[in-house]
């Protein structure tokens, strides 16, 4: 690879492989990232390849391992262009009709196609796709078009441009100046504004400083920070030489959690060939700037995603927070001025300096500004990552893109912001999303998870399982945090098992207090959100756990009883066939009973009944 | 003393400006960076604390320090022994929002150890008899780390660390396992504030033991091996020595013959309660 010394080098390379694309060349694009990789997504690659092989098809036809097109429930996807198309749910089987339908006839293999789940229509297209409507697709606008392991796909899409612009037309106060216009915050979950924070940092007294990029994602049910990394490392590079430049560092780490095998990979690899090329090491096109970049893997602790806690692990210490009176963008790692921002939020720099600040902030709302991906989960009919700009309301998320909860039942709760984030009731899912509103609710905007909940679901048991994965995952060091975890986890135990008592909720409240306002870190001080949350919009929930012994949802269970609707139930005799401890009698096309003394509230015969006969009380 | 010099030195670099704050209504001149706590004392303010050591650098887990600030018209609570003084800071070391919070975190070290006298002891002065929690452990040791750090700051064998996280946390040597680097000074018996670890002989060889005490024993020594001029208290030098003399002397004889004397000094520094600043908060 040719060293790149000039704005005008990069200019002639992006030209000179643009040139020797053909851009009517059949190109299939088929997702290689975690999830669609589970799916089978790279034997169906294989299977392309053996085929287009067998065809004599290898050279006219391009196959492209792209990254994560945020659709994972229906993967592996795979898109042929330029025709368009995008195919759900492929299996190396469906790979010959695809070839021959497809590449070799044109058209669509109709079984592929993305079925509406109401109208049962086909669409083609994926922006004709509901789940891509609505989206605003920024950050994630490389991924799933590019190779993440190829450097000159990013480069030809435009990457490193913004580089160019900031090294050679803008001071490293410009630049800090346009990511404050921006208004740009922090997308790790703090939402502290970035430009602030480089500022400070930029101020701060030292020679030598560093840059930092925390790809350690541990929320349950996250995955938009992995998907960025395996998919488009080389945005998350870009922004972090922007901001060392506009800071003053010539050191950056990323910080991966070991559990994303792909991502390390892909941002080695990112890293490798940008090096190679020159735009990381001495002398970045020729401006004479410097920085080296290296990659340090979590050892799989949740604490680590926070700034002091993933510090000390980069020093080789204990992943254990320290105190943050003095902040870390002025004694950080190794006491010196460091610049943590989130993965994500390193990629929206590459964005903001080639858009322009002002262009970049006429998205979202007053107080947040530009796109927020979350993982869209839970009880929703298209799970999978979703770009949307901030303010969009929760409705538009859940119903259009998520397109509605799951077996038509009812949305209970969102649950947004990791485990120390909040439940939102199903009557505030108008509000806006973004930083300011969620935080009014009680939730909070986190890293981006959201977990969406229907009328199934327990929320003091919600609770219950927020509090005992912090309970696993707090360091231990402060009282507050270890020793409040484990009595909260007692406490919703208790209520759950039906020894709940008329103080418990007096109690966990103001434990909750305590907890939030004598926590060592971020990680204490916001563990009781999802006990506060619940109690404050689902308090006849836990009243109805401890005084009436009742869970009304059918989950916890000691707190409710199966019975048979005699209105309803047909005598299919399904539910007694199927009924592990036998407890379901009845005659054929008769009504059936269940005998509570047997039944172990499997819930084997309230999924079974069609009719839903089966009842909770 | 040397918790002041780390503080302001090693830790938030090198500002001296005096500052003015208001501690509980008095005013209060110290070098900027001070930490909230040293303030306080030399106002004869009593602050309780459980995981606080002169010798050793503020480390924040027990969190009973804490006080009220105000600052730019807002308030929140911090911990007094790592924040660093500032002008023009408003603190409260115990209106009504501390108390509570120091009560609940009584409340909460009592349902882990609630048979250690010295957590009932400052229990009840801040009028905590009874915790209302239910899962009660017994626990002697409430994990404020005086022992880890002591070994790893002030020994500098980091012989004992913390195992696990969370709730299995726990003060351990690597493994399990008896450790090889361990000197047996006892500094670790000598500073635990609730007498949980305890110094017994056990027959058998010292094994490599032997090879890390004569140079590596006080490593990161603060006053460059000039003990007369240490900002470390005397008396806990003293101790420390006694047990080195009494741990060298023995290496000379045979493995059973030095196995009583190498034992015998550490028994005699066995909760030495003047380092116990529990105990002399209730006194002021």
């Amino acid at each position: 690879m040719k060293r790149i010394e000039s704005p005008s080098d990069l200019q002639a390379l992006r030209e000179g492989i643009l040139f020797k694309r053909d851009p009517d060349q059949k190109v299939v694009r088929v997702c290689c990232t975690t999830a669609c990789r589970a799916g089978g997504a790279l034997h169906v690659v294989e299977a392309l390849r053996k085929g287009l092989g067998d065809r004599g098809l290898s050279d006219k036809i391009q196959i492209k391992k792209t990254g994560c097109r945020g659709f994972c429930e229906n993967g592996p996807v795979v898109a042929v262009e330029p025709e368009q198309l995008f195919y759900n749910k492929v299996k190396p089987r469906d790979v010959p009709d695809i070839i021959d339908k497809t590449l070799v006839g044109g058209d669509p293999v109709e079984r592929l196609l993305y079925a509406d789940p109401d109208t049962k229509e086909k669409i083609a297209k994926e922006h004709d796709i509901p789940f891509f409507g609505k989206q605003a697709r920024h950050v994630f606008a490389k991924t799933g078009r590019i190779d993440p392991t190829q450097i000159d796909d990013y480069i030809a899409e435009g990457g490193y441009t913004a580089l160019c612009t900031a090294l050679t037309t803008m001071a490293p106060g410009q630049i800090i100046r346009a990511v404050e216009v921006s208004g740009l915050r922090g997308r790790g979950g703090g939402g502290f504004p970035t430009g602030k924070k480089w500022r400070t940092c930029r101020q701060a007294p030292g020679m030598v400083k560093y840059v930092i990029a925390n790809g350690d994602e541990g929320d349950p049910g996250a995955f938009m920070d992995r998907s960025l990394m395996e998919g488009d490392p080389h945005s998350i590079l870009e922004g972090m030489i922007i901001g060392a430049y506009a800071i003053g560092a010539h050191e950056g780490f990323i910080y991966v959690r070991d559990e994303y095998p792909i991502a390390v990979e892909h941002l080695t690899i990112a890293i490798d060939q940008a090096a190679a090329y020159g735009l990381l090491g001495f002398n970045i096109l020729g401006s004479g700037f410097d920085l080296t970049i290296r990659i340090n893997r979590g050892g799989g602790a949740f604490v680590c995603g926070e700034s002091t806690a993933l510090m000390n692990s980069l020093e080789g210490k204990v992943g254990e927070p320290r105190a943050k009176y003095v902040h870390t963008v002025e004694s950080g790692l190794w006491n010196r001025p460091s610049a943590l921002n989130n993965v994500e939020t390193w990629a929206n720099i590459p964005l903001i300096i080639n858009r322009g600040a002002e262009r970049y902030a006429q998205i979202g709302t007053a107080g947040s500004k530009g796109t927020k991906i979350f993982s869209l989960v839970g009880k929703v009919r298209n799970t999978g990552l979703v770009e949307v700009p901030m303010g969009i309301s929760l409705r538009e998320i859940v119903y259009d893109i998520g397109g509605g909860i799951r077996k038509g039942k009812r949305l209970k709760a969102v649950q947004t912001g990791g485990p120390s984030g909040g439940c939102i009731p199903s009557g505030k899912i108008d509000m806006p999303v973004d930083y300011d509103s969620l935080k009014a609710l009680g939730a909070i905007m986190g890293s981006g998870g959201m977990i969406v909940m229907d009328e199934n679901t327990c929320m003091v048991d919600v609770a219950k399982y927020f509090i005992g994965f912090l309970m696993y995952e707090s360091c231990g060091k402060c009282v507050p945090c270890r020793e409040g975890l484990k009595q909260m986890h007692h406490i919703l135990s208790g209520i759950c098992e039906g020894h709940g008592k008329a103080e418990d909720i007096e109690l966990l409240t103001r434990l909750s207090v305590t907890m939030s306002d004598a926590s060592l870190c971020a990680l204490g001080g916001t563990a009781p959100n999802p006990v506060l949350s619940t109690i404050r919009y689902f308090r006849d929930e836990y009243e109805a756990h401890i005084f009436d012994r009742r869970c009304r949802a059918g989950v916890c269970r000691n707190l409710f009883e199966y019975y048979i609707d005699e209105t309803l139930c047909n005598g299919c005799t399904v539910c007694s066939m199927k009924c592990p401890e036998g407890a379901i009698s009845g005659e054929k096309k008769q009504p059936h009973t269940i005998d509570v003394g047997r039944c172990i509230r499997c819930g084997v015969c309230y999924t079974l009944c069609k009719r839903e006969a089966v009842r909770v009380r | 003393m040397y918790a002041t010099l780390y503080a302001k030195e090693k830790l938030y670099g090198l500002d001296k400006r005096m500052v003015t704050l208001t501690i509980d209504g008095k005013f209060v001149r110290t070098e900027s960076r001070t930490s909230l706590l040293e303030a306080a004392r030399t106002l004869g303010i009593a602050i309780p604390t459980l995981c606080y050591h002169e010798a050793l650098k503020p480390y924040g887990a027990c969190r009973l320090c804490v006080v009220e600030i105000e600052k730019h018209g807002r308030s929140k609570l911090v911990t007094s022994c790592n924040y660093p003084a500032e002008d023009g800071l408003v603190v409260f070391t115990s209106n009504e929002r501390v108390m509570r919070t120091r009560r609940m975190l009584m409340e909460l070290l009592l349902a882990r150890c609630p048979d250690v006298p010295t957590i009932r002891r400052l229990a009840e002065t801040m009028g905590v008899r009874a915790s209302r929690f239910g899962h009660q452990a017994k626990e002697r040791c409430i994990l404020c780390g005086l022992c880890v750090r002591v070994c790893e700051e002030i020994v500098g064998v980091s012989a004992i660390g913390f195992a696990d996280r969370g709730t299995s946390r726990q003060v351990s040597t690597p493994l399990g396992l008896a450790s090889d680097v361990c000197i047996g000074c006892g500094s670790c018996t000598y500073i635990c504030p609730t007498g949980c670890i305890e110094m017994v002989g056990k027959p058998g060889p010292p094994g490599s033991r032997e090879m890390i005490m004569a140079d590596l024993a006080l490593k990161p020594c603060p006053a460059d091996y000039h003990c007369e001029t240490c900002p470390i208290d005397q008396g806990f030098l003293d101790e420390i020595r006694t047990a080195i003399r009494g741990f060298r002397e023995a290496l000379g004889k045979c493995s059973d013959a030095r196995l009583p004397s190498l034992y015998k000094p550490q028994a005699q520094i066995l909760r030495n309660e003047a380092y116990f600043s529990v105990r002399r908060n209730d006194e002021e």
